[in-house]
């Protein structure tokens, strides 16, 4: 192996430089300027983000345990793109005095769970695979407790950290079972002499369960309601996008390929999952009048959409799955982008207190409706092409009676994000969000989501060279 | 070399989209300038295009079928795809001529004309995507695109005729035009359906291909009767009678009277009622060889017209009703001798006479329509009885108007004589039923036009609020332009431009014809002279002694009331209410069960989230354990 494969890492080397530089700026920078590293860090992570875009090689490393491949690349990609798009929307949020002396413990948290991601996206073997999720999960936990003067945000990382040690050591109580009835942890040995006994059975369990934490799904999802509603928005955001996002790529890739002769077997533990997961999502999210915690049940009833592609489990699967995080980060992201902003300038964040809305900040209420349209699924926006093609692969492997349930529970969704949008047009308010003028970061970030809605639908080459990459990942 | 073409329909989009958007934020007259700029250069590029095209070389063969520009929209299948593009043949550039044209006149002549009213941006927004719309249609290349324009052009027909949206009369009158006209378009879109499911493809190129190579599918195949072909045709006509408003779909076009004049002569004269002339014209070969019945339709249904509307043009008080019922003549007549035309050679001399007829009759109807307008400017009122005497006030006004009204009675050597002539005689040769029709039509149209202008221009002043001025020269100066059209487009040499197929033809002057029908239009301007020159009792007199005759025609025939009786009586009484029963109750209950389900279910459940750390790990075992009983089952 020669230093120069090493290049392969590149997403993951360039974070971690980043992070680390990061660091070091703090020691170097005066305490009154702290400030300062707000755009510094943006910058690096830009820099990494358009980095990413170079192309790479495939292969394997470190003796099969990371495996570089140009789904994954991709993926990485992806969630670079988000994580942009949060830390130019946590600009305001971080700008406050309270947060002055802890700038870069926001970024270098979060590049370290980013980094975590990577690392879990590209793994080849199980232990590789859990240790990136260990890294993607515990700083979280931090940057969910970040504002700790608040109670409910202290209380939303003790319930994260506790909640997910629990579901930690299910996971891994369940790869352990399934070393011990394989004898190796590396995925290209077990996909090949996996079968379907009691012990891989009782394992994969465990798995799913633990996986199932990580994307919310239910009936693994009670902490996501809490946790979402205290943590600060930015990591509300970075938990409803990011962090479900890079778990729904790896659990795709190791059903797909680790335990692809299994499919058969793992398919109707899927399609349980994905009924719940939608039918409950909704059900919840119907009675939500916190935002934030509306959002988070109206993201639980989304993961149960990604279940669809999986169920798919063929190239299209695959490249539904992406395309629709591709296209949830821009949405969620932009629905996210406007409660922050006005969370940060009139610390409103119910439905209620949105009344009203258009009078006084007509752009925030247009993208705010553009976004939640897009959630939604209405066509022409991005969030309707996303949907079909997962429904789309879905009913390819023939699940028509899924599909129609899916559907139902889209047009349920529906009833719930017009709420908010009546809120903003229609209904009246005596005082209403007073306007104001959100920082030119939350614009460019906001812009960047009104044009990922548009262009990601519209441009059918972003589709085409995704289903390129994954029908040569899958084949 | 034709690239630019593709500029004529998207500069009137721009002009749209930019005056639509941003207008309200400028001085209301920069955007009528700049609509009228934008029509101005599509004006310039269309004359460009037709003088390349007619006058550029070849006379020798036929006329070619170019396309210059385009692109694929949608796939269907193989061969059934939708594709959006330019079409130039001789017909679809003589369209593009005619409707820059007078969409430039009206753009000019709208600034002196709606100068100071609220919403003058928007009227210019709403011109200008007529305008894309109207010239989309025209140059489309397959009918599926046509189609598309249609409908836009159809909309926005209905934005202009509500443009007054304050006053309830307007806002009737639009939604009637509209839904006459989109039931019309059922039976087009029904016709294409059947029309591409027979061939398979949507392109004019290949659907007019004389060898009818595409239509073996359709022998054999037939409804009730008739032949598949004949039911295809008829439908795709009805779209076309509906916008061209052709007897019984004629009901909207005298209501969409309430729209601002200058709309009128654009939409309701000289643009969008041709584009029904224009669909048959365009599918002529198909029409021709594959479904002559059809044709046959469309000759007595236009000539039918033509007769029924002359007649009530006699009785109407509303100067813009007149010219609305003579309008629905003269397009009666366009498709006549589209009705009665052959192909090939001399035999497609009423193709030839129809489009010829289209091209003269846009312009001296849209110069009667702005004629109209500039007279109701000055006066304030519709009526003709408020009128008289208007010649020393009005002078261009009056010259140019007398023009129009010579043209139209086919008064030689002005445009309207030859072209009329044409239908006359290419009707003569086909079917003497229809050529007596139209003859007895030439002599109404001259009587009704002079009864107009007579009441107008002559007999005694009336009480007018203020003196009566001329308008404004950019109200003025379209209608001489008009005029000067009016009087010299006759000589066009369209037996050599724009035929059946595509070949030059000689034609001479049919004496035979010629000189009986201008001695009728000669009678008719005479007994106008006698009855209206000076007021008198006489036509009171005459109208009283002919009773019930008068008050039915006077209320155009009770076609409205008839169709609101059908409508209102038995297709809301017996059809609307038990569906309407059915949807409140059956599927709106349904709908609101499944609401109240899903409310109370997530009522319920809302316990399950206690924010109680060790439920929720409970939850988690149990789900596991739930999962893995899942998959005992299943394995």
């Amino acid at each position: 192996m020669n230093i120069g494969q090493f290049i392969m890492m590149r997403h993951e080397l360039l974070l971690t430089a980043v992070a680390l530089i990061i660091l070091i700026a703090e020691i170097f920078t005066a305490d009154n300027s702290k400030k300062k590293l707000i755009p510094f860090s943006i910058g690096l992570f830009a820099l990494v983000t358009i980095l990413g875009f170079l192309p790479v090689q495939e292969g394997t490393l470190f003796g099969g345990s990371y495996q570089g491949s140009h789904l994954a690349a991709l993926m990485k990609n992806v969630l670079n793109i988000g994580v942009l798009i949060i830390f130019l929307q946590a600009e305001g949020w971080l700008r406050r005095d309270e947060n002055a002396d802890r700038i870069s413990e926001y970024f270098l948290l979060t590049i370290s769970t980013l980094i975590g991601m990577n690392f879990m996206i590209s793994a080849g073997d199980f232990l590789i695979f859990y240790v990136g999720l260990e890294t993607a999960t515990i700083p979280i936990a931090a940057l969910a407790a970040y504002d700790r003067i608040r109670s409910r945000s202290a209380e939303a990382g003790i319930k994260l950290i506790l909640s997910s040690a629990l579901s930690s050591g299910v996971l891994l109580f369940g790869l352990s079972l399934i070393y011990g009835a394989m004898g190796s942890i590396y995925f290209a040995d077990v996909a090949q002499t996996v079968t379907a006994n009691s012990m891989v059975a009782l394992g994969f369990i465990f798995f799913v369960s633990g996986m199932g934490f990580k994307i919310s799904l239910v009936p693994f999802h009670f902490w996501t309601a809490d946790v979402y509603e205290g943590a600060p928005v930015n990591v509300t955001s970075y938990l409803s996008v990011i962090s479900k996002g890079a778990a729904s790529f790896i659990f795709a890739i190791i059903l797909f390929t680790v335990f692809k002769t299994l499919t058969e077997m793992w398919k109707p533990v899927i399609y349980t999952l994905a009924v719940f997961t939608m039918t409950i999502g909704n059900l919840f999210a119907l009675r939500q009048q916190n935002l934030k915690r509306f959002l988070a049940f109206s993201s639980i009833a989304q993961a149960g959409f990604i279940l669809l592609g999986i169920l798919g489990a063929n190239d299209l699967g695959m490249t539904a799955i992406v395309y629709f995080v591709l296209i949830y980060v821009f949405t969620n992201l932009g629905a996210f982008g406007v409660v922050e902003a006005i969370s940060n300038a009139s610390g409103v964040e119910t439905i209620k207190g949105y009344n009203g809305l258009y009078k006084t900040n007509p752009k925030l209420s247009l993208l705010m409706t553009l976004a939640l349209f897009s959630l939604a699924g209405i066509p022409p926006v991005a969030g309707f092409f996303g949907k079909f093609f997962l429904f789309t692969s879905a009913a390819s492997s023939g699940y028509y009676i899924l599909v129609l349930i899916a559907v139902l529970n889209a047009t349920i969704s529906l009833y719930y994000y017009l709420l908010v949008v009546r809120a903003m047009f229609i209904e009246k308010s005596d005082n209403p969000v007073p306007a104001f003028k959100s920082s030119p970061y939350m614009r460019v970030a906001l812009l960047l989501c009104v044009a990922g809605i548009f262009a990601v639908g519209f441009a059918s080459v972003i589709f085409d060279s995704i289903r390129e990459i994954s029908q040569n990942f899958m084949f | 070399m034709y690239n630019y073409t593709i500029l004529i329909p998207m500069i009137p989009l721009v002009m749209f989209l930019v005056t639509g958007l941003l207008g309200m934020k400028w001085k209301p007259i920069i955007s009528g300038l700049l609509g009228t700029t934008g029509l101005g250069i599509s004006w310039v590029l269309s004359l460009m295009t037709a003088i390349t095209y007619f006058f550029g070389g070849h006379h020798a063969e036929a006329f070619p079928t170019i396309i210059p520009f385009e692109t694929l929209w949608l796939t269907f299948s193989e061969t059934l795809q939708i594709k959006m593009g330019v079409l130039l043949d001789p017909i679809s550039v003589m369209m593009l001529v005619v409707v820059t044209t007078i969409s430039f006149m009206v753009h000019i002549y709208s600034l002196g004309y709606m100068h100071g009213e609220k919403g003058f941006q928007r009227f210019y927004a709403f011109l200008s995507l007529f305008t894309f719309s109207m010239l989309g249609l025209v140059i489309a290349t397959n009918i599926f695109q046509m189609y598309i324009f249609w409908e836009l052009v159809g909309v926005s027909s209905f934005l202009l005729i509500g443009f007054y949206y304050q006053k309830p009369s307007a806002v009737a009158a639009s939604k009637k035009a509209f839904i006459v006209t989109r039931f019309a378009d059922l039976g087009f879109l029904i016709g294409i359906l059947i029309l591409s499911f027979i061939t398979k493809t949507f392109d004019f190129g290949i659907l007019t291909n004389p060898d009818g190579a595409v239509f073996a599918n359709a022998a054999g195949l037939s409804f009730m009767g008739v032949s598949a072909m004949t039911w295809a045709m008829v439908l795709v006509f009805m779209g076309g009678a509906g916008k061209s408003a052709m007897f019984p779909l004629h009901i909207w076009l005298p209501d969409a009277m309430e729209g601002p004049t200058p709309v009128s002569a654009l939409i309701h004269a000289a643009t969008m009622v041709v584009a029904g002339v224009y669909l048959v014209a365009r599918l002529f070969v198909v029409y021709h060889f594959q479904a002559p019945d059809a044709l046959e339709v469309v000759a007595y249904i236009g000539g039918f017209t033509s007769l029924f509307a002359a007649v009530i043009a006699i009785t109407q008080y509303d100067i813009k009703r007149v010219l609305a019922f003579s309008t629905l003549s003269q397009l009666g007549y366009m498709m006549l001798a589209l009705g009665v035309s052959g192909y090939g050679g001399e035999e497609g001399l009423g193709y030839m006479a129809s489009v010829f007829h289209l091209f003269t009759h846009a312009m001296f109807k849209a110069l009667l329509f702005l004629g109209a307008g500039s007279i109701i400017h000055a006066v304030h009122s519709n009526y003709m009885y408020d009128m008289g005497g208007l010649r020393k006030y009005l002078p261009i006004t009056h010259i140019t108007f007398l023009i129009a009204c010579l043209t139209i009675a086919g008064v030689p050597p002005l445009s309207g004589f030859f072209s009329k002539d044409e239908i006359l005689v290419a009707a003569l040769e086909h079917n003497k039923l229809l050529f007596a029709v139209e003859f007895l039509v030439a002599g109404l149209t001259a009587f009704y036009m002079f009864r107009l202008y007579f009441n107008i221009f002559w007999g005694k002043d009336r009480h007018y609020h203020h003196t009566p001025h001329e308008s404004p020269l950019t109200m003025t100066i379209p209608l001489m332009f008009l005029a000067f059209a009016s009087v010299f487009s006759g000589f066009l040499p369209f037996h050599s431009l724009v035929t059946a197929d595509k070949m030059h033809f000689d034609t001479h002057l049919h004496l035979g014809v010629a000189v009986p029908s201008v001695l009728i239009g000669l009678l008719g301007i005479a007994l106008a002279w006698l009855l209206y020159k000076k007021e008198s009792k006489t036509p009171e007199n005459i109208a009283r002694k002919l009773g019930v005759l008068y008050t039915a025609t006077y209320n155009k025939f009770y076609f409205d009331e008839i169709y609101l009786f059908i409508t209102r009586k038995i297709i809301f009484n017996y059809i609307s209410r038990p569906i309407a029963w059915f949807d409140r109750h059956i599927v709106d209950g349904f709908m609101v069960g499944i609401g109240t389900v899903t409310e109370k279910v997530s009522y319920r459940i809302k316990g399950m989230q206690s924010g109680q750390l060790q439920h929720y790990a409970f939850m988690f075992v149990a789900g596991a354990l739930i999962l893995a009983l899942v998959l005992v089952y299943y394995m």
